[in-house]
C-alpha cells in the first residue's frame, strides 16, 4: 500500500510542535501522486495531547509510540520505530526543522531509500514526485525525483502554509517501539540549555529584525529594543554570528534559520546571497544600511539609506510612541 | 584518537552568485568557479586537529587525522591543503559529482571506515553545493554509531565526546560514546568549542581555521594519498537522486528608497499595514 507518513514533532514538555503541520501540507501535496492515505505518526513518552490534537487532520489513522525512551529526542532511538510505522508507506515526510534534518537522512539510511532535504516545492509530474530544492546557498533551485520504492523528504517551514484542520476524526492506533540497535545504548541525552527569552520563535514570529557584523559589541543594545518595540524574533547575519557579536541560533540564512515573517527588517546586513535566501520570502523586507549600494537594497520593500546607531533607536523610539 | 574527517570540495561559495544554470535548466554551470574545500568541511578538520593536539603544544600530535574525498583527481590540491594544515593521511575515492549522491557517498564512507576504524568521524553538516545534509546521518546509520549533528562545541571525555548541539531554540548537549559521527556547524571554530582531553579548560584557541606554514605546505607533499576506485567501496552504485532541471529563484523586485525614519513608520502602517 503506498501512503503518506508525516512524522509529527514534539517539545520537550511533549506538547505538539506548530512545525507539523507545514509536514502535513507537504504530505497533502504529494498524496496524488502517491496514491493512497494521510498517515501521522507521533512519538514520545506521552503522546495522548498531541494525537487529540492532530486527529482533526484528515489522517486515515495516526500511530503513536509511546516509551519512556522516546521523550527526549533522540535519532537512535526513534529511527526504528519510524520506520517500523513506515512498512505500508512509499513516502515519509517531517518538517525540515533541527528535528527532522537530524532524524529523516537517519531514517532514509534504514529504508535504504532516496532523501530529498529542506524541499521548497513538491509537484507531480507523470505520475511521479517531483522535489524543488534550493541550492547553491540559493543560487539554483533544483528539481529532483527520487528512484527508491520508498522516498524520505523533508519540508522547509517558511514554504509551506501550515495545514488547517480538515475536521473528522483520525483513529490513533498505538505501536510499540521498535527494538533499537546497538548505537541508541551509546547516546546519552544530557540536556537542552534554552535560549532564555520571551520572544517568539525565529521561524515561527511574525516580524523578525536581523543584525549585520557592523553592529559589533551594540548587536544587543541596537537590537534587542527594536525588537521589543516590534514583538519581534532577533535574527543575524552569518557573518554577526562568525564574529561571535550573535549566538549560533541566531543565523538566518541557507545554512541556518529559513524565516518568512511578515514584516523582516534587515540592520546593516549587506545581502549576501545565502542570507538572502533564508529570508527572501518575508511578506515586506525593510533594509537599514549606510551602503546605499549594498544588494539587500535589490530585494528590499523599503529601504533606508542612514547610519544604522541612529536610525535604529529613532525607528524603536518613533514605534514606541505610537504604542504608547 | 583516530579521526577520519570526510571533505567536499564545491564551486567557491563566495563567489556562489556567479554559479549558472546552463541553458535548459539541464545543469549548473560551475565552468570558470574556483574549487573550495565545503567551508563546514574545513570546520570539521579544524575541529579533528584540535581532539588530537594539546592545545598548548599543537605540533605534539595526539592521535591520526585522516582526510577522506570522493572527487576526481583535481580534488587531491584539497586534500593536500588539509595535509598541510595537519592532517596526517588522506584518500581519494575517485569518482566525479555526477555519479554520487548522499546515498551513495555514505555508503562508500562506510567502506572506509570499516577499513579503517576510525574513534571518531567529522564532517560538516552540509555542503554548500547541495545543501542537503544528510551524510552523517546517513553515515551513523549505516554503521550503527551513535550521532551528533550540528555540533557547536565538542569536548573529550574518557571514550565518549560530549558535544553541544545547534537546535532550533537553544542548545542540546548529548554525550556519545567512542566511535560515532559528528557533523559540526559553524561555532565549532570559535575560541572556546573544541577541547580534547588534555587541553586545559581555559585555553583559548584562535578563532576560525588554522592556516598552513608554508614548510608545512612543502612537507604535506610527501604524506600519503591513497586513491581508491568507488566501484571497489559501493559495487553497482546506482543513483537513487536525479535532477531533471535547475533554475534561478524567482528574485525579488527592488521597492522605494524612504528618506527618514517617519517615513518608513508610515509606509510600514499606511501602505505595507504591518505594525
Amino acid at each position: 500500500m503506498a501512503n503518506v507518513l508525516v512524522v509529527a514533532e514534539l517539545s520537550e514538555d511533549g506538547k505538539l510542535k506548530k512545525s507539523t503541520l507545514t509536514a502535513i501540507t507537504f504530505a497533502r501535496q504529494a498524496l496524488p501522486a502517491v496514491g493512497g492515505a494521510l498517515h501521522i505518526l507521533v512519538l514520545g513518552a506521552d503522546t495522548a495531547a498531541a494525537c487529540t490534537e492532530l486527529a482533526g487532520y484528515g489522517a486515515a489513522k495516526i500511530i503513536a509510540v509511546d516509551d519512556p525512551s522516546l521523550g527526549k529526542y533522540t535519532a537512535e532511538h526513534f529511527a526504528p520505530s519510524v520506520v517500523a510505522a513506515a512498512k505500508d508507506a512509499t513516502l515519509v515526510v517531517a518538517t525540515a526543522s533541527s528535528f527532522g534534518k537530524d532524524l529523516l537522512p537517519r531514517v532514509a539510511a534504514r529504508l535504504d531509500a532516496g532523501f530529498a532535504g529542506d524541499c521548497s516545492g513538491v509537484a507531480v509530474e507523470a505520475g511521479k514526485l517531483v522535489y524543488k530544492r534550493p541550492m547553491f546557498a540559493g543560487n539554483a533551485s533544483g528539481y529532483c525525483t527520487l528512484e527508491t520504492p520508498v522516498q524520505v523528504a523533508t519540508a522547509r517551514q517558511s514554504e509551506f502554509a501550515p495545514a488547517e484542520p480538515s475536521g473528522g476524526s483520525s483513529p490513533v492506533e498505538k505501536l510499540a517501539k521498535a527494538p533499537v540497535g546497538a548505537a541508541a545504548a551509546r547516546v546519552e541525552f544530557v540536556g537542552l540549555e534554552a535560549v532564555k527569552s520571551a520572544r517568539p520563535e525565529l521561524t515561527e514570529a511574525k516580524v523578525v529584525v536581523s543584525g549585520g557584523r557592523g553592529l559589533k559589541e551594540k548587536f544587543n543594545e541596537v537590537m534587542e529594543p527594536l525588537a521589543d518595540a516590534l514583538g519581534a524574533a532577533v535574527g543575524a547575519s552569518r557573518a554577526a554570528v562568525d564574529a561571535g557579536y550573535a549566538p549560533g541560533d541566531y543565523q538566518v540564512g541557507q545554512t541556518g534559520k529559513i524565516v518568512a515573517p511578515q514584516l523582516y527588517i534587515a540592520v546593516g546586513i549587506s545581502g549576501a546571497i545565502q542570507h538572502i535566501a533564508g529570508m527572501k520570502s518575508s511578506k515586506v523586507i525593510v533594509a537599514i544600511n549606510k551602503d546605499p549600494e549594498a544588494p539587500i537594497f535589490q530585494i528590499s520593500d523599503y529601504g533606508l539609506v542612514a547610519d544604522m546607531f541612529q536610525a535604529v533607536p529613532a525607528l524603536t523610539a518613533e514605534l514606541k510612541k505610537r504604542s504608547g | 584518537m583516530k579521526v577520519l574527517v570526510a571533505l567536499k570540495r564545491v564551486a567557491d561559495p563566495d563567489n556562489a552568485n556567479k554559479v549558472k544554470i546552463a541553458a535548459g535548466g539541464a545543469a549548473v554551470d560551475t565552468t570558470g568557479l574556483e574549487w573550495k574545500p565545503n567551508p563546514f568541511d574545513e570546520y570539521a578538520l579544524e575541529a579533528a586537529l584540535r581532539l588530537t593536539e594539546n592545545g598548548k603544544a599543537p605540533k605534539q600530535r595526539l592521535g591520526e587525522v585522516v582526510v577522506v574525498t570522493l572527487a576526481p583527481k583535481e580534488a587531491e590540491q584539497t586534500l593536500r591543503a588539509a595535509l598541510a594544515t595537519g592532517a596526517d593521511r588522506a584518500i581519494r575515492i575517485d569518482a566525479t559529482d555526477d555519479q554520487l549522491d548522499g546515498r551513495l557517498v555514505a555508503k562508500a564512507l562506510q567502506a572506509v571506515v570499516t577499513a579503517e576504524k576510525p574513534d571518531l568521524i567529522l564532517m560538516g553538516k552540509q555542503a554548500v553545493d547541495g545543501d542537503s545534509n544528510q551524510v552523517g546521518q546517513r553515515l551513523a546509520e549505516l554503521l550503527d554509531f551513535p550521532m551528533a549533528t550540528f555540533a557547536a562545541t565538542i569536548k573529550e571525555e574518557d571514550g565518549a565526546l560530549l558535544v553541544g548541539r545547534e537546535v532550533d531554540g537553544g542548545v542540546l548537549t548529548l554525550r556519545v560514546k567512542l566511535p560515532a559521527v559528528v557533523t559540526v556547524d559553524l561555532r565549532i571554530v570559535a575560541p572556546h568549542s573544541v577541547f580534547s582531553k588534555v587541553t586545559e579548560a581555559g585555553f583559548k584557541y584562535n578563532d576560525g581555521v588554522r592556516f598552513a606554514p608554508l614548510p608545512a605546505i612543502m612537507a604535506a607533499k610527501k604524506k600519503p594519498l591513497e586513491v581508491k576506485p568507488l566501484a571497489e567501496l559501493v559495487p553497482g552504485a546506482a543513483l537513487s537522486t536525479k535532477y531533471v532541471k535547475f533554475e534561478r529563484p524567482a528574485q525579488r523586485a527592488a521597492g522605494v528608497k524612504v528618506k527618514d525614519v517617519a517615513e518608513l513608520v508610515e509606509k510600514l502602517t499606511n501602505v505595507a499595514k504591518v505594525i
